[in-house]
């Protein structure tokens, strides 16, 4: 077993037209115990920007603190948001400067531009980016976030067709994974607003 | 004064000074893991299991690259970018672990740019070989980055060097690199010549990725050229091979009406909680009035 697949996790970051969405698990688990069904991975950074961290939990929730910390020392200095591009950069160094220690954590990170433009990206625990246009995925059933992904997305999905396409994408995944699941979240960000929504899955 | 305040931080998070690397959690790791009875980082790392190679020819030296990037036997991603900038008239192709080679590529460029800005010269080659082989043999081999360095400069012209993980180097005529190397190699030994002109270099690059990319698992999907000319122009031509692209093929199928979801489909618990954007103030919003007091 891989430390990665210790806690659990499935997280979805998928574009739209005009909005980004990003879905994720709500299980904490210790290998096949179940300890929590309402735990978070994906954090608000910026108004208009989400980061999912999958991994061991313990490193999911001291790599966002770090986060919010350095977000909070770039807001005061700069007086502006980072973009998601700004964003991405940022956790990928922060990432490789620990090459030699890492944090057990896959992130992505979804969000609008300045030009209100859809922005994915994912890392390895090192910070290795990798860019997509349509969706990127992490955690412990990456194969099957895939292959729902593949299969459902279609580009120009308005709001509503993006959160049911990641909902059904997550749920049909986490059906097939035993250490992810336990319901589900689903954040849509559009120009104005963001959308939250819980979702019904499978219990056991 | 803000400087002074944060260099008394105790933690150098905030100066953002401090580089190299941390090893914070070098030793928290090998205890977490082995309570956990789990297998240690090689095999969680993403690796660009790669084609990747460079020659010389009449005028200059020719790049070629595919774009799959692995992580295990999964395809992370199906078109990623191998061939990195270092100079104006120098790129690199990199191999091995993912974020190694996009690490040390990006701070070679950034060294060489500061180089040139001391020097007001041109970045050399040979300069930027050496550099990359210091810090390869410095890590011992744990940077595991495999590189092919090609540029060209006014001293001594086209180059292309192959360095290894573990900082040794060679001057070549053409070189491969990667799991798609020994395929790539093929081709060369067979067909490179001296003094092959634009057209036939290209063509033999085009021939040697792919060879790699149908042959060798690790490597796939497109073929990226970078071409640095002794006249100090140079073309990057990226995706100029898509010999196993889906959009079109996709584009011909219809879509059953099942995959797409009516609204309202997915159950859910509660209702959605809509947060409007906040109303962003910064200073530069704020009219600053002078006020007078009475005394």
């Amino acid at each position: 077993m891989s430390i990665l697949e210790y806690n659990g996790a499935a997280i979805i970051a998928m574009a739209g037209d005009g909005c980004v969405g990003i879905a994720a698990d709500r299980r904490l688990g210790a290998q096949l115990h179940t300890i929590a069904t309402d735990f978070t991975k994906c954090f608000r950074m910026a108004p208009k920007l989400y980061v999912g961290l999958g991994g061991l939990a313990t490193d999911v929730q001291t790599l966002h603190q770090l986060l919010e910390f350095r977000m909070n020392l770039y807001t005061l200095k700069e007086e502006r948001e980072m973009t998601p591009q700004v964003f991405s950069h940022l956790l990928s160094h922060l990432l490789y400067e620990k090459r030699f220690g890492p944090y057990f954590v896959e992130p992505v990170v979804c969000g609008l531009d300045e030009k209100g433009e859809p922005f994915l990206s994912g890392m390895d625990l090192i910070g290795a980016p990798v860019t997509a246009k349509d969706f990127v995925v992490t955690g412990t059933c990456t194969g099957n976030l895939f292959g729902m992904c593949e299969s459902l997305y279609k580009p120009k999905m308005n709001p509503d067709e993006l959160f049911e396409c990641l909902a059904q994408s997550l749920l049909s995944s986490v059906d097939r994974d035993s250490v992810s699941g336990w319901g589900g979240i689903v954040h849509i960000i559009t120009k104005d607003n963001v959308i939250t929504r819980e979702l019904k899955g499978r219990m056991d | 004064m803000s400087e002074m305040v944060m260099n008394s931080l105790p933690v150098d998070y905030a100066t953002e000074t401090s580089g190299g690397f941390s090893f914070e959690n070098a030793t928290r790791n090998p205890m977490i893991m082995a309570s956990k009875g789990a297998e240690y980082l090689p095999k969680l790392t993403k690796k660009t299991g790669t084609t990747i190679c460079g020659m010389v020819y009449k005028g200059g030296v020719v790049l070629g690259a595919d774009t799959r990037a692995t992580s295990d036997t999964e395809v992370a991603e199906k078109n990623c970018e191998k061939i990195h900038y270092l100079a104006p008239n120098i790129y690199c192709c990199g191999a091995g672990t993912a974020a190694d080679t996009e690490m040390i590529t990006q701070m070679m460029a950034s060294q060489l740019e500061l180089l040139r800005m001391n020097t007001h010269s041109q970045s050399r080659v040979i300069t930027a070989c050496t550099l990359l082989k210091r810090r390869l043999f410095g890590y011992q081999g744990h940077i595991s980055a495999a590189l092919v360095l090609g540029g060209v400069d006014n001293i001594n012209g086209p180059a292309v060097y192959n360095i290894a993980p573990h900082g040794s180097t060679a001057k070549l005529n053409y070189s491969t690199m990667g799991s798609g190397s020994l395929a790539a190699m093929s081709i060369f030994e067979s067909d490179w010549k001296e003094d092959m002109s634009e057209e036939e270099a290209v063509q033999l690059v085009k021939r040697a990725i792919g060879a790699g990319i149908f042959n060798d698992l690790g490597s796939g999907s497109n073929c990226d050229i970078c071409i640095l000319r002794t006249d100090g122009t140079k073309d990057y031509r990226r995706n100029d091979v898509k010999p196993n692209e889906v959009a079109p093929l996709r584009a011909l199928v219809n879509k059953s009406s099942l995959l797409s979801m009516v609204p309202g489909l997915t159950p859910t618990i509660g209702n959605p909680l809509i947060q409007p954007h906040p109303a962003r103030v910064s200073l530069a919003d704020v009219d600053v009035v002078m006020e007078t007091v009475e005394s």
